[in-house]
C-alpha cells in the first residue's frame, strides 16, 4: 500500500474537467515523477492532494487515511509537505526563521539544532541571516524546500523545485532527492526539465488534459508513442 | 392590507435608493479591485452640492441635476482616480483599504469646512415636493415615483454600458486580466478612470435621491449610503442583478419594521434592553449575515508580490525607544497647560487605540475597522467590573474585552481581507446602534472611568494620567516587540506573508486569526480603561474608529513607532485645530489629505525614517556629524546662548530633518547638496534663532512650529535630493552585483549602457 493514494480524482471547473479518473500511487522511499504540458492539470493534482482544492469527486489517501475533506493544515499533521511552483516564502522573515516557523508549526523538540542542520543539508547556511523576500529564483526554491523539511514529513510534494536552478545546484539538488528518498520519503515531483526527471525518478506518470495517459519507469515512458504525441505533437 | 401595500412601496423606494448606490460600489471594485469606502461619502458630498446649486443658488432642478451628476461627480471620481487610487497596484489589501479612507476623511472634512452644522440651512426640497399621485387607492410621492424611475433606469443603462458599448467591453476585459486586456488595445487606465466616474455619478445620484427622503445632514447621509454595502455583499460584489434584489430586500425589511414597530404589541425593549437603536441596524445585521454566509474564502498561491515587509524589531533599540519616550513625556508635562496636557494624553490614548493594529494589522494582516469599539468596551468594563480602577480591574478589563474579541471575531475568521474588514465594521456599528446606547453601559450619556488605582503611587493632577498613559503606552509597545519576537509573532507574519503555505505547514488559520484579534481586542481596550475620565459613547464611534485605522497605516502600521507616530498626528491635529482656529478647516481635511501619500509609500512614515537612519550605518564620519549637531544644540541651551524652547524644536528638527537627509547630502549630486544644505541651513537656524517665547506665546503653536519645520524643510530637503543615494533593499545579486548598490550607481551603470542620456 503507497503512502499516498489517489483514486478516481475527478475535478471540475465549469464546465472543464481539469482532472479526469486520476488514479496514483505514490510510494515510500521513491521519487514519482509527474510530467505534461502546461495546462495538463499537474499543479491542480497538488493542489487537491494539498486540500486548497475539494474534487468533485474521488480520494485522497495519506498513510491509509482518507485525507479528502481535510484541511491543509490537518494533511500536514499527517505528513504532507509541499513546495510552490509560484513561490511562497515568508518573505518577511529571515531564510532561518522560514525554516524554523515550519518546525514550530509541526511541534519538532530541540528545534535549533534542527533548524540549523536542515539549513546545513540543503546548503543555505551562508543565507541563513537574509530576508527571504530578497532571494534570488533559485535559492528561494531552496527555501521551500528546506521549509518542507522542516515539518518532517512523509509525503514531499515538489512543484518544479529546479527550475531557476544552475547546473551545479541542479546536481546538488538531485542527489538532496535521492539521498532523501533512501531515508525513507516519498517524494512526488513536477519538473519540466526532462533530463532531471528522468535521471532521478523511480517511475513517472504522465498527465495530459487531466488524465493519466501513462506510467512506468522512465526508460518505458521514453519510448511511449502516446507521451511522444502528447509532448511533441507528433502523431 | 393598505398598510403592507404601502409600506411596500416605501421599502422598495429605499431599497432603489440602495440599489443605486451598491451598483456604483460594485462597478469600481470589479474594475480596480478597490472596495471604496468613500462611496457613501461621495454621495454626501453631491447631494450638498445639489442643495448648493438647486437652493441656494436657485438654480432650476434639471440644470443643477446635470451639473451635479455629469459634470462634477464624473470629475470627482476622475479626479479620485488619477490621483490616489493609481500606483495602489502590489500594495496590500491594508493599504488600499486605508487609501479609501483617507478619501472619505478628505470628503467628510471638507464638507464640515463647507457647510458648517450649525450654519443656518434652507430646506432640501423633494422632486415636485408635495404632489403625489393615487394609485390602487395608495398615495405615492412623485419623489418615489421618479426614485423608482432612476433605479430602473440605472439598471437598463448599466446592462446596455457593460455588454454593448465598446468601453463596457473593455471594462469587462480589464476586469478579466488587465495586461492581457491591454496588449490587446483596451486602455486600463482610462477605463479605471471612467469606472471611477461612472461610480462617482451613481453615488451622487443616490445622495441625492436619499437626502431628499431625509435629511440633508452629513452624518446620516454617509451611515445611511453605507447601507448599501449589504446590498453589494449580497450581490457577491460582481452580479448587479443579485446587488438590486439585495436591495430590494434590505429596503422591505426597513419599511415592514417601521410598520410592526407601531404596532401596540411590539415591544420598546427586551429583558430590560432598549430596542430603539433596532431599526437603524437592520442593514448591518443584514450585512453582517450575508459576510458571514460567504464560502470560505479559497486559498489560493497566485497571490500578487507585495511591496511591504515586516522587520523584527531588536531588544535594545525598543527598550531604549520606550524609555526615551517615558523620559521625554515626563521632561515635557512640566512645561504643558493644563489644556495641552489632556491634548497630549488624548493623542496617547489614539496611540494606543493604533498600536492595537500592529499585531493585528500589522503583523498578522488582518483588517479591522472597530479598534474603537474595543477601547469603549474597555472604557465599560473598567467603570464596571470590581475593584473600583486597581490593576486587578485592568487585568480583568484586558480578559474580558479579550474575550470578547475573539467571540466577535469567530464567525468573521473564515473570512479574509476585505469581507473581514467590512465585517468589523458592522460589529462597530452594532455595538454603537445597540450595546452603547443602553441604560446598563453608557446610562444614556457619559460614564466616568476611574483613574487607575496603583499600589504606592496616588495619581491625581492631568500631568500625572499624562505620565501614566505614556507609560502604559511603553509597557504594551514592548509587550507588542516581545510578541514579534515569539513563536506566535514569527506565526502571525507567516499567516500575513503567506496564508496558503502557513496552512500547507500545518498552521491552524483560524486559530491564528484568532488569537491576533484577542490580543488586538485586549490592547485596544486599554485606550478606553485608561481613559481616566468622563467619556461619552461617541467618542468610539465607527465614525471616529476610521481615522485611527488610517493613521495607524499612514505611521506605519507595522511598527510600534508607526502606531505611536499615527496616534500623535491624529492627536496633533486636535491640536491644531484648537490652537489656531483659522487652521480648524484645514485640519478637518489634513487627516484625508496625509492618507492619499499612501499609495506611493505603503509602509508608512516610521519606516521611511528608521530607514534614513539604517542608511547612517557604518558611515562614522556622518555620524559623527550628527551626534556632533545634537551635542552642539544642547551646548548651546546650556550656556544660556538659545531658550528651553529654541532648544526643544531644534533637536527635533535635527532629528527628523536633518539626520534623516545626511547622506542624501554627503553623495548626491553638487548643485542639489549646496541648496539642500542651505535649505536646511535655514530651518536649523529658524528652529534654533526665534525666540519661540515671546513669538509664540501658546504651547500648541510651538507644536505647529516643529511640525511645520520638521515637514516644510525635512520633506522639502529630501524632495531636492529626490535621487539620494537610498540604500536599495533588494538583493544585489538580483542584479548580478555583489554590494548594495543606490541610486548613483544605478545612475553610472545606465549612462555607461546608453541606456539614458
Amino acid at each position: 500500500m503507497a503512502i499516498l493514494e489517489v483514486r478516481g480524482l475527478m475535478m471540475r471547473f465549469g464546465g472543464v474537467m481539469a482532472l479526469n479518473a486520476v488514479d496514483m500511487d505514490v510510494p515510500t522511499g521513491q521519487i514519482t515523477g509527474l510530467i505534461g504540458p502546461n495546462g495538463a492539470g499537474k499543479t491542480t493534482l497538488f493542489n487537491v492532494i494539498n486540500g486548497m482544492l475539494e474534487p468533485s469527486s474521488g480520494t485522497v489517501r495519506l498513510s491509509g487515511v482518507d485525507a479528502t475533506r481535510f484541511p491543509p493544515h490537518r494533511r500536514a499533521k499527517l505528513g504532507l509537505a509541499r513546495t510552490f511552483q509560484r513561490l511562497e516564502l515568508f518573505a518577511s522573515l529571515s531564510v532561518r526563521d522560514n525554516v524554523r516557523v515550519a518546525a514550530e508549526l509541526a511541534g519538532r523538540r530541540h528545534i535549533k539544532r534542527a533548524v540549523e542542520r536542515i539549513l546545513t543539508r540543503v546548503g543555505l547556511e551562508d543565507v541563513a541571516d537574509r530576508t527571504a523576500g530578497e532571494l534570488p529564483t533559485g535559492l528561494a526554491r531552496l527555501v521551500e524546500i528546506a521549509r518542507a523539511l522542516a515539518t518532517q514529513p512523509t509525503v514531499l510534494l515538489l512543484d518544479e523545485p529546479a527550475s531557476g536552478l544552475g547546473d551545479a545546484e541542479t546536481a546538488h539538488l538531485a542527489s538532496l532527492l535521492e539521498d532523501l528518498a533512501r531515508e525513507g520519503l516519498a517524494i512526488l515531483l513536477v519538473e519540466h526539465d526532462v533530463n532531471f526527471i528522468m535521471d532521478v525518478c523511480d517511475s513517472i506518470y504522465v498527465l495530459d488534459l487531466g488524465e493519466v495517459i501513462a506510467h512506468g519507469s522512465p526508460d518505458d515512458i521514453r519510448r511511449n508513442p502516446l507521451v511522444l504525441s502528447a509532448y511533441l505533437g507528433a502523431s | 392590507m393598505q398598510d403592507l401595500l404601502t409600506f411596500t412601496i416605501i421599502g422598495l423606494s429605499t431599497g432603489a435608493i440602495y440599489a443605486v448606490v451598491a451598483s456604483g460600489l460594485v462597478v469600481t471594485y470589479t474594475v480596480s479591485g478597490i472596495f471604496n469606502l468613500a462611496h457613501g461619502a461621495t454621495g454626501m458630498l453631491a447631494a450638498f452640492t445639489y442643495w448648493q446649486l438647486r437652493f441656494d443658488w436657485d438654480l432650476p432642478a434639471p440644470l443643477a441635476l446635470f451639473i451635479t451628476l455629469f459634470v462634477l461627480c464624473p470629475l470627482f471620481g476622475m479626479l479620485t482616480e488619477r490621483i490616489v487610487m493609481r500606483g495602489l497596484q502590489g500594495t496590500t489589501e491594508v493599504v488600499r483599504l486605508s487609501v479609501t479612507v483617507a478619501v472619505f476623511a478628505f470628503v467628510v472634512g471638507l464638507a464640515n469646512w463647507i457647510w458648517p452644522s450649525d450654519a443656518s440651512r434652507k430646506a432640501f426640497l423633494r422632486f415636485f415636493e408635495g404632489d403625489v399621485v393615487s394609485i390602487f387607492g395608495i398615495n405615492i410621492s412623485w419623489h418615489k415615483i421618479i426614485t423608482f424611475a432612476f433605479a430602473i433606469g440605472v439598471a437598463v443603462v448599466l446592462r446596455l454600458l457593460l455588454f454593448k458599448t465598446r468601453m463596457g467591453i473593455a471594462m469587462r476585459a480589464v476586469v478579466d486580466d488587465d495586461s492581457l486586456a491591454e496588449l490587446n488595445g483596451a486602455r486600463p487606465d482610462r477605463v479605471a478612470m471612467f469606472a471611477w466616474a461612472l461610480s462617482a455619478s451613481l453615488a451622487g445620484l443616490a445622495g441625492i435621491l436619499l437626502a431628499g427622503e431625509q435629511q440633508l445632514n452629513i452624518e446620516p447621509l454617509v451611515l445611511l449610503v453605507v447601507n448599501a454595502y449589504a446590498a453589494a455583499i449580497i450581490g457577491r460584489l460582481g452580479s448587479l442583478p443579485l446587488t438590486f434584489v439585495g436591495a430590494a430586500i434590505l429596503g422591505l425589511l426597513d419599511a415592514y419594521y417601521l410598520m410592526l414597530s407601531d404596532e401596540s404589541w411590539f415591544p420598546e425593549s427586551v429583558f430590560g434592553l432598549s430596542l430603539t437603536g433596532l431599526r437603524a441596524s437592520i442593514p448591518t445585521l443584514v450585512l453582517f449575515v450575508a459576510l458571514v454566509r460567504r464560502p470560505v474564502t479559497r486559498l489560493r498561491s497566485d497571490s500578487i508580490r507585495v511591496r511591504e515587509t515586516n522587520r523584527e524589531p531588536q531588544w535594545r533599540t525598543s527598550v531604549l525607544g520606550a524609555l526615551a519616550l517615558v523620559v521625554v513625556t515626563i521632561g515635557i508635562s512640566g512645561m504643558l497647560t493644563r489644556s495641552n496636557t489632556l491634548l497630549l494624553f488624548n493623542a496617547f490614548t489614539l496611540a494606543i487605540a493604533a498600536l492595537s493594529l500592529v499585531p493585528l494589522t500589522g503583523y498578522a494582516g488582518q483588517m479591522s475597522l472597530a479598534p474603537l469599539t474595543f477601547a469603549g468596551l474597555g472604557a465599560i468594563a473598567m467603570a464596571k467590573l470590581p475593584g473600583n480602577g486597581n490593576l486587578i480591574t485592568l487585568a480583568l478589563t484586558i480578559v474580558v474585552v479579550s474575550a470578547i474579541g475573539a467571540l466577535v471575531a469567530l464567525p468573521a475568521l473564515r473570512l479574509s481581507g476585505i469581507y473581514l474588514a467590512l465585517a468589523t465594521a458592522a460589529f462597530a456599528v452594532l455595538v454603537s446602534k445597540l450595546v452603547f446606547n443602553q441604560r446598563q453601559t453608557f446610562q444614556g450619556g457619559n460614564i466616568s472611568v476611574p483613574v487607575l488605582d496603583l499600589p504606592l503611587v496616588e495619581i491625581e493632577t492631568p500631568r500625572g494620567r499624562l505620565i501614566l498613559i505614556s507609560f502604559a503606552f511603553a509597557l504594551l509597545g514592548l509587550a507588542v516587540v516581545s510578541l514579534r519576537r515569539s513563536r506566535l509573532g514569527r506565526r502571525l507574519i507567516a499567516l500575513k506573508d503567506s496564508p496558503v503555505a502557513a496552512a500547507t505547514l500545518g498552521m491552524n488559520l483560524t486559530g491564528s486569526k484568532l488569537s491576533a484579534f484577542a490580543i488586538s481586542a485586549g490592547i485596544a481596550s486599554c485606550a478606553g480603561a485608561l481613559a481616566g475620565d468622563k467619556v461619552s459613547p461617541q467618542q468610539f464611534d465607527f465614525m471616529q474608529s476610521l481615522p485611527v485605522v488610517l493613521l495607524a497605516v499612514v505611521g506605519g502600521v507595522g511598527t510600534v513607532g508607526g502606531a505611536l507616530i499615527g496616534g500623535m498626528l491624529l492627536g496633533g491635529n486636535s491640536v491644531l485645530a484648537t490652537a489656531v482656529p483659522a487652521l480648524s478647516n484645514v485640519a478637518k481635511i489634513a487627516p484625508g489629505t496625509v492618507g492619499a501619500t499612501l499609495g506611493r509609500n505603503p509602509e508608512g512614515a516610521a519606516s521611511q525614517v528608521a530607514d534614513a537612519y539604517r542608511s547612517l550605518t557604518d558611515r562614522w564620519s556622518l555620524i559623527g556629524i550628527a551626534a556632533a549637531g545634537a551635542f552642539g544644540i544642547w551646548a548651546l541651551e546650556n550656556a544660556g546662548l538659545i531658550s528651553r524652547w529654541s532648544f526643544f524644536i531644534s533637536g527635533v528638527v535635527w532629528f527628523l530633518a536633518v539626520i534623516p537627509n545626511l547622506v542624501g547630502i554627503a553623495d548626491a549630486i553638487n548643485a542639489r547638496r549646496v541648496v539642500a544644505i542651505g535649505f536646511l541651513g535655514l530651518g536649523m537656524s529658524i528652529a534654533a534663532g526665534v525666540d519661540w517665547n515671546t513669538q509664540l506665546d501658546a504651547t500648541g503653536k510651538r507644536l505647529i512650529a516643529i511640525v511645520f519645520l520638521v515637514g516644510v524643510f525635512g520633506v522639502g530637503a529630501q524632495r531636492i535630493l529626490e535621487n539620494a543615494p537610498r540604500m536599495h533593499r533588494r538583493s544585489p545579486d538580483m542584479a548580478g552585483m555583489t554590494e548594495d548598490f543606490t541610486d548613483v550607481d544605478i545612475n553610472e551603470t545606465e549612462k555607461n549602457l546608453g541606456v539614458v542620456l
